[in-house]
């Protein structure tokens, strides 16, 4: 399958770990995975502070990168800004653009997958050869659990991980505060579900917390680095992009 | 607009300012902050919130047709949205051929003084109250106490409230931030002849408000109610209730006042086997509740022989002329949605100035009162939230609360002209709409590296930013982007050795 691997704008600058996991483990899976290089972002963050005629560029941008006909998927190792290609981009499209656009947003968004969506649903592979021989809990980010339902895919995909010790983390679905520009408007509170859920974390033991959104881990690690907790995050690729090195095999 | 567009009807009226409370005195993230920082009511609020959320997950789940009736819920109040001005026509005959009154009040001001005329006018300075939101909304209470008229509260929950000079902070359980002890002190503190030794069980308490409550119910001729639903058809009004003192007040005085909101409308009576399945089970985790009252007009001889129905506006038309935020009006104030709001959770009701707090809150208050410019405390409620998408998971009529929000935040961005954010937005937008000028701002990103310095962890910015950094770290941008790893040698290099089915880091990641 000939798969375009959607950076995101965060994971591009900020997280490319998260990235090129993804590109290398679709790759080992036997696909052709291109990484087209006029992607910049979803929108996301324009349409949810309210910004809607100017994340139009952006969808546009996104339909044109990815509506390429010798693309058979798009993957994002973010459940939040595939959430946003297929809830808000037919919205904008609607309101501020072409016809033209709005069939190529459509069409484009019925290719586009969330990494463990993709593995699951279209690859039907749970078990992808990853080895993680680590103590490991699993936040389910808010956008990945209620606006795609990606249910519990994530877990099927880490449970086949060798070695993996997954513990399972408490009150999972409650919202770990990030929320975009909420963290920053409403940072007190923001700060409050923080503390909640790195508690949670930590009453884990876990020596990571994994998710499928860079963007809340960068919420959660933000917080267990200033409280130098020693947990660290890691993306739910890099974990099923881990393999035991032919050394220890 | 100008005097051209005669004949055009203008945009229905919002709540007026400085009627009723649909608006509070600080933005949400100021009134937040002090509810921040009182610990006892995040406890008691958590600890509430947690205990309804179980029960309700546990009584939904035993439904096996639950989300079909939530299908049929939403199906039902859409239909009433769609043709409401004719379904209030029919309700409206049916309560006066049924021998009942029946008022229009176009706003809090008209609602608060119709009340009080008909009050004035069976002679009474007193008046009964069943737990309302509407009531609360249009500030009824208060309005009433400025004409020498006292409301009580006989809800207990209401009565607690009152009692302690309060303010309500959730739509079902006003007194949520307060426990037993707090509430000891209130009722030994303003109940008349209340028993000095009085103990903070659940039982005492109720036994002590139960004994001042009887007293008011026995004596006072006025009553004064809200309604869950009020059916077209039959023009039939109805209550659900918990405790039986809203059941006392709709059938023991002479006078009986009831105000509803508009879109409370069910066409049939039929409807109501759906709603009250849906209503109790969201709310209080309940199959049924245990009170269900209804009246239709008046009945010579049996209950109130004098009913009037006062049909409140109050910016719903304005909710109903917005084609997005009209589904906001579909709401039934079960609460569901505030029970599993981690943001409602940590800060509370107050926060959101409103009669209507929490998700729905957030949405409902600046649909009916508006959002006047960027310092009306309105206008933070859309923002209020980290769409996180529980509440609409939790809503029994499926209203799309997080697209509602995001629709709001938009409507606010339009109305508040040039920003700050307004210009970040647009040039992040510019930078952003094409891969060249996208790579150049990332070059521009990897500055933050100074910044950052050697520990690799950026721990405080400038504002506005530095609400991030009061608490939390960033990490320093990566040295290399994506997409200059994906066009070097090395990305290259991996790549193909992925191909070949092997991971060239292996299990490294873990020891970085
Ligand atoms: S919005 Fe839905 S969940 Fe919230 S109070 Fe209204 S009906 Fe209940």
């Amino acid at each position: 399958m000939r798969v375009a691997l959607f950076a995101t704008c965060i994971g591009d600058t900020m997280f490319p770990d998260a990235a090129k996991a993804t590109a290398l483990l679709l790759t080992r899976l036997g696909h052709d995975v291109v990484f087209p290089s006029g992607q910049t972002c979803c929108g996301q963050m324009h349409v949810n502070t309210g910004y809607q005629p100017e994340a139009l560029p952006l969808v546009t941008n996104y339909a044109d990168t990815f509506g390429d006909i010798s693309i058979d998927a798009v993957v994002a190792p973010s459940g939040s800004c595939v959430g946003s290609v297929r809830h808000q981009h037919e919205i904008v499209a609607e309101r501020y653009g072409t016809a033209s656009l709005c069939g190529q947003v459509k069409t484009v968004k019925a290719k586009t997958y969330e990494l463990s969506e993709f593995l699951v649903d279209v690859l039907g592979v749970t078990d992808v050869g990853a080895y993680f021989p680590h103590r490991v809990t699993y936040h389910p980010t808010c956008h990945s659990l209620r606006m795609l339902r990606v249910g519990d895919k994530p877990l099927q995909l880490l449970r086949n991980v060798r070695d993996i010790d997954l513990v399972e983390l408490p009150e999972a679905d409650s919202c770990c505060g990030f929320g975009g520009t909420f963290a920053i408007k409403n940072a007190e509170t923001s700060t409050a579900m923080l503390a909640d859920k790195i508690r949670h974390v930590a009453d884990t033991g876990a020596e990571f917390c994994s998710a499928g959104d860079s963007s809340c881990l960068m919420h959660i690690g933000g917080g267990l680095s200033r409280l130098q907790m020693g947990t660290k995050t890691i993306h739910l690729a890099e974990i099923l992009a881990s393999v035991e090195s032919r050394v220890h095999a | 607009m100008s005097a051209v567009t005669l004949g055009l009807p203008s945009f229905p009226p919002r709540s007026p300012e400085g009627a009723g409370f649909l608006r509070g005195a600080e933005k949400f993230p100021a009134a937040a902050h002090h509810e921040l920082a009182n610990a006892q009511l995040r406890r008691n609020i958590g600890k509430a919130t947690h205990t309804i959320r179980a029960k309700r997950i546990h009584v939904t789940e035993e439904l096996p047709d639950w989300e079909e009736l939530r299908d049929a819920g939403s199906a039902i109040k859409t239909d009433v949205m769609a043709r409401l001005p004719e379904l209030l026509e029919q309700f409206e005959a049916a309560v006066i051929a049924r021998g009942g009154t029946v008022h229009w009040a176009a706003d809090a001001n008209e609602a608060n003084a119709i009340v009080t005329e008909l009050v004035k006018t069976t002679g009474s300075d007193e008046v009964i109250k069943v737990k309302s939101m509407a009531t609360q909304e249009i500030g009824l209470n208060e309005h009433l106490e400025t004409q020498g008229i006292t409301a009580y509260e006989t809800d207990l929950a209401e009565l607690i409230v009152q009692l302690g000079h309060d303010k309500p902070s959730h739509i079902l359980v006003p007194a949520i931030h307060r426990n037993r002890s707090e509430i000891r002190e209130i009722f030994l503190r303003e109940m008349p002849d209340v028993d000095p030794e009085l103990g903070d069980n659940p039982a005492e308490l109720a036994a002590a408000a139960r004994k001042f409550l009887r007293h008011k119910f026995m004596t006072t001729p006025v009553a004064i109610s809200g309604a869950n639903f009020g059916i077209a058809d039959t023009g039939t009004l109805t209550v659900v209730e918990s405790e039986g003192n809203g059941r006392m007040c709709l059938t023991l005085p002479k006078t009986l006042i009831t105000v509803m909101g508009i879109e409370k409308i069910l066409p049939t009576y039929r409807d109501l086997e759906v709603f009250l399945q849906l209503l109790p089970r969201s709310s209080t985790g309940e199959r049924m509740n245990p009170y269900t009252s209804m009246w239709t007009g008046v009945t010579p001889g049996d209950g109130p022989q004098e009913f009037h129905l006062v049909l409140l506006d109050n910016g719903r038309t304005a909710a109903l002329a917005d084609k997005i935020g009209r589904e906001a009006l579909n709401c039934i104030r079960c609460s569901a949605c505030l029970n599993v709001c981690p943001v409602y959770e940590r800060t509370g009701g107050h926060a959101y100035g409103s009669t209507y707090p929490g998700p729905i809150g957030a949405v409902l208050t600046p649909q009916l009162a508006g959002m006047h410019g960027k310092d009306d405390p309105n206008s933070t409620l859309p923002f209020a939230s980290t769409l996180c998408g529980a509440c609409f998971d939790a809503c029994p009529v499926k209203i799309d609360i997080p697209s509602l929000l995001v629709e709001l935040r938009h409507q606010k961005v339009e109305q508040s002209g040039v920003t700050a954010e307004a210009l970040a937005m647009k040039a992040a937008s510019y930078a952003m709409s094409s891969s060249t000028r996208w790579t150049a701002a990332q070059k521009a990103a990897g500055l933050g590296r100074i910044v950052a310095g050697k520990k690799g962890k950026i721990s405080t910015l400038p504002p506005p930013l530095n609400g991030w950094t009061a608490a939390r770290d960033i990490p320093a941008p990566p040295k290399q982007t994506f997409r200059s790893w994906w066009d070097s040698d090395e990305g290259r290099a991996a790549l193909d050795q992925a191909r070949r089915g092997a991971h060239p880091d292996s299990d490294g990641k873990a020891e970085k």
